[in-house]
């Protein structure tokens, strides 16, 4: 099958002369796996992104982080190649490589010069079937996974915070969960836990394979086919429902964590344009968090940290391309002097106009012209565009919509953005949670110790 | 504008001298995030790879770099100064809060209307300061309609920043506050008392953002002086990289920086004192992990030996998971999540250091073995077979470095800003596979002294108390 797809940037918009043409090639093979490739020809490199459906959404009760850590097995060898194999071939190659997992997705990614893909392939296509999770690798790594945790959750107070807050926001959904994992899950894991989730759902017909760069479409098809081809498909499980229940009210938390600076997040449950009612709703409320934070001249920055200054910095976010409903988020941090209490009040605000008012045209043509300008912008990144083809198909999507995405958009008008506000906006849906500062010991200097020359202090 | 870390979606831009880890704040369980600091790092590659960087001067002495870029509508400007933090003189945060204050209001326009006049034609516009240096960034269409939009205002920039007492009061404050966070962070206390051990008096030594009571001190007429003195067209570096013909490339010049006093270009910034004898700074911290670095006055961007140390460096800490640190601290052992060693060279010399952040039990044990790791490595050197893999993998990925245009703007940003020869890129790939063994075993002997190793723990104290 071989689908073409000239997606051609509205004629009426009068900003931008440049098409911001993107062309994906798209491709089934017989055991599953999806392949979308675009070609970029600015330079002679290619970046190769595997893409499963799995990551920490999909986990339940006492093994959660478990897709995460199977990510760092996953570079621990095959038969074929041993531990440290595949990061010494690659390195070898000229080649960067890494691999993120996120809520709905765990991904792998070797950026190459072109004439290297195949190396790419061929480390992907062994580690897609024939992992060896061996007890030695894994217990060393786990307590890798552990230091990870500490260092990005455990010693950051406002990862720490954002940790709680989720899971109070979150009642029944697998939102409620860490990526990385609670701490006694990451403790508890085993091999056989990790092998069991690995033949669950690593998989080609699990799979999405992505390549941009400076290719040529059918040979990288032809490259995929010979390398990919020969695996075996999976009998996948079902994907329980496991949508959020209704929440009853609002839902507020503080947590106390020695810090220096009090923090506020926010947030709504909103649809995602996954599960919203009406597609229009979830652009109209990408619209909406651009109003408020879509840069210096949006109202969070006019209004809080200039006009008002109640805030020293301050954001609004929502991501419209995830796997299940999320929340749309404000947060921040009170200026010198203010309040979380302050903070939440004039955030609460600006939330409740844009309830109660129309959002001005000059403002609406603002984020607008930034929408347009930031799609040609991220083209200069191929690393980026493969990511928006590779999230969205693997959220079940499709990648068309990362064409759509500034058509979608530039047709959101004032009204559709009051609507969704009115909607969902509002107090029964809102999670609040408040960083209040513990005092932090101070931080006295200890008298050094000993020649910390040279050997091996090791005890 | 400064103090933007203090809100979530810019945290990652987090003020402090370096981040030892590019942790991405979207994507949680990066499996690895080592400090690859690409800006200085250059590569190499195949001629193609390379577009040709045009060099002229303007009228009053400000020099400009260009290079041509096709296959997207869009342009990378860097306007730089030597108005870094090493300028700072005992005002520590001057030149900081000077950089941050530009788009807070110019000629005409109050920080609402400049943030409208950008954003309405969809331009992206930064001012910030390093060590070495400030800058401007603008990133635009090249429309013509929009980016004379975008010109302009960043010229106004530039040329007539008000520096309000309003707008520097509030900056001011959200500086305080973003000082205030660093003392809730082990990670940047940490190297703060690193750059501080090593630095002593050196302009190097303080944190580029300054300390509480340095800020308070500072005053709207400090920082509008040191604008008018180190603002200067003979003390600028105009980058321009996209798609221009050099045509339109020599009038963005010119509107940038043509109509920028002549001034005078700053005498050179000291030399750092080296061979001071190993010392130790622990603070103590109630986090769970122990934030550890070692290291010593490492070299310059245009230091002789700057091949012999890169690739030397390549092999001891700075590839991720081909190096011999990430396999002692955490392949072989589970120490930490994130280890490395690198030379991050400043216009003088820079520093050289190792580190990582592991339980705060195995603190002495993860010290011991970097320790150990850098004694090895400077005794016996690279083996053939590890230098044959670091040059393939330097080489080899040389592309990667140059693939992009912001990519491509940061690297002639370097190249224009501290002098290196034009042919820089080109010549790259054969520069580093000249290097020897030998060479890497020499440089390194001569240049760190693991006796001599300053060290700074910043964490909870197990038992040694």
């Amino acid at each position: 099958m071989l689908l073409h797809r000239c997606a051609l940037l509205l004629a009426t918009v009068p900003l931008v002369a440049f098409s911001g043409e993107t062309k994906v090639h798209e491709f089934k093979l017989d055991n599953g796996l999806k392949v979308l490739i675009q070609e970029d020809h600015r330079a002679p490199v290619a970046v190769s992104q595997v893409w499963y459906k799995v990551g920490s959404s999909y986990e339940y009760g006492g093994i959660t982080g478990v897709s995460h850590m199977l990510e760092h097995m996953m570079f621990k060898g095959t038969k074929k190649h041993p531990p440290g194999e595949f990061s010494r071939i690659i390195a070898a190659n000229g080649g960067s490589e890494n691999a993120f997992t996120g809520q709905d997705y765990t991904a792998y990614f070797q950026t190459l010069e072109k004439s290297r893909l195949n190396v790419s392939f061929d480390l992907e296509a062994d580690r897609m079937r024939n992992l060896q999770i061996l007890e030695p690798e894994f217990v060393k790594e786990q307590q890798v996974v552990i230091e990870e945790r500490r260092m990005r959750t455990d010693d950051q107070p406002r990862a720490k915070m954002e940790e709680h807050f989720q899971a109070m926001a979150f009642t029944s959904s697998p939102y409620k969960n860490p990526v990385i994992g609670w701490p006694d899950d990451i403790a508890g894991l085993t091999v056989k836990d990790l092998s069991d989730w690995y033949q669950l759902w690593y998989a080609p017909n699990n799979a999405t394979l992505v390549v941009v760069g400076d290719i040529d479409p059918k040979a990288v098809f032809e490259l995929a086919k010979r390398h990919f081809g020969p695996l075996k498909s999976n009998s996948l499980p079902t994907v329980k429902p496991r949508h959020e229940v209704q929440q009853l009210g609002p839902r507020r938390m503080v947590a106390k964590i020695p810090a220096k600076l009090p923090y506020l997040t926010m947030g709504y449950k909103a649809p995602v344009l996954r599960t919203v009612e009406q597609p229009w709703e979830a652009y109209a409320l990408e619209v909406a968090a651009g109003i408020l934070d879509g840069g210096n001249s949006a109202r969070l920055s006019t209004r809080l940290v200039r006009g008002q200054q109640i805030a020293a910095g301050v954001g609004a976010g929502y991501d419209l391309y995830g796997r299940m409903s999320g929340l749309f988020t404000l947060e921040g941090t009170p200026a010198q002097g203010k309040t979380l209490a302050e903070l939440e009040k004039a955030l609460s605000e600006e939330v409740a106009r844009l309830r109660d008012e129309r959002v001005a045209p000059d403002e609406l043509e603002r984020v607008k012209a930034q929408v347009m300008a930031s799609k040609i912008y991220q083209r200069d990144s191929i690393f980026y565009q493969a990511m928006q083809l590779g999230l969205t198909e693997t959220v079940d999507l499709g990648w068309k919509v990362v064409d759509e995405y500034v058509d979608k958009l530039t047709q959101v008008t004032p009204e559709q953005i009051q609507q969704v506000a009115q909607k969902y906006l509002v107090d029964d849906r809102l999670s609040v949670g408040y960083l209040e500062p513990q005092p932090i010991p101070e931080g006295a200097e200890l008298p050094a110790e000993g020649n910390m020359n040279g050997g091996a202090n090791v005890r | 504008m400064s103090a933007d870390h203090l809100s979530r979606d810019r945290s990652a831009a987090f003020m402090n001298a370096f981040r030892p880890f590019a942790a991405d704040t979207l994507l949680m369980g990066f499996r690895r995030a080592l400090p690859l600091l690409v800006l200085f790092l250059l590569g190499v590659g195949t001629a193609q790879a390379v577009p040709e960087i045009q060099q002229w001067t303007t009228a009053r002495g400000t020099k400009v770099f260009f290079a041509r870029t096709e296959g997207l509508p869009l342009v990378d400007v860097r306007v730089l100064f030597d108005a870094g933090s090493a300028r700072d003189g005992q005002q520590f945060g001057l030149a900081t809060m000077t950089a941050a204050l530009l788009d807070t209001g110019a000629g005409d326009w109050d920080a609402d209307t400049i943030a409208k006049r950008l954003e309405g034609v969809g331009a992206l516009l930064d001012t910030s300061a390093s060590r070495d240096s400030a800058s401007l960034s603008l990133r635009t269409l090249t429309k013509p309609e929009l980016m004379k939009v975008a010109l302009e205002t960043a010229r106004e920039i530039l040329l007539h920043p008000r520096f309000e007492t309003a707008d520097f009061e509030r900056e001011k404050k959200r500086i305080l506050l973003s000082i205030k966070q660093r003392e809730e962070a082990p990670d940047d206390l940490a190297g703060i008392a690193f750059f501080e051990a090593l630095y002593r008096n050196h302009p190097y030594a303080h944190p580029k953002e300054g300390n509480r009571d340095t800020v308070e001190k500072l005053t709207r007429d400090d920082l509008a002086r040191f604008f008018q003195t180190h603002y200067v067209a003979k003390n600028a570096t105009v980058v321009i990289v996209g798609e221009l013909d050099r045509a339109a490339a020599e009038s963005m010049a010119q509107e940038l920086a043509g109509q920028l006093p002549e001034g005078q270009a700053l005498p050179a910034v000291p030399v750092p004192e080296t061979g001071a004898q190993a010392g130790m700074v622990r603070k103590t911290f109630p986090s769970e992990q122990t934030h550890v670095l070692a290291g010593q006055i490492g070299m310059k961007i245009t230091d002789p030996d700057y091949f012999p140390l890169y690739v030397g460096n390549h092999i001891l800490g700075g590839s991720g998971f081909a190096s011999r640190v990430v396999k002692e601290v955490r392949e072989k052992r589970g120490l930490s999540y994130s280890a490395y060693s690198y030379f991050y060279p400043f216009r003088e010399a820079g520093p050289f250091l190792m580190g990582l952040q592991t339980r705060n039990d195995q603190a002495e044990q993860a010290l011991g073995v970097l320790q150990q790791t850098l004694k090895d490595f400077i005794d016996k050197g690279p083996t053939e077979q590890e230098l044959k893999a670091a040059k393939q993998n330097i080489t080899g990925g040389f592309v990667l470095r140059l693939d992009s245009n912001k990519k491509l703007a940061e690297q002639i940003a370097s190249i224009g800003f501290f002098g290196l020869p034009l042919d820089w890129l080109n010549t790259f790939i054969s520069k580093v596979e000249a290097v020897t063994a030998a060479d890497i075993h020499r440089a390194f002997r001569a240049r760190i002294h693991p006796n001599q190793l300053q060290t700074v723990l910043v964490g909870a104290p197990q038992r040694e108390q």
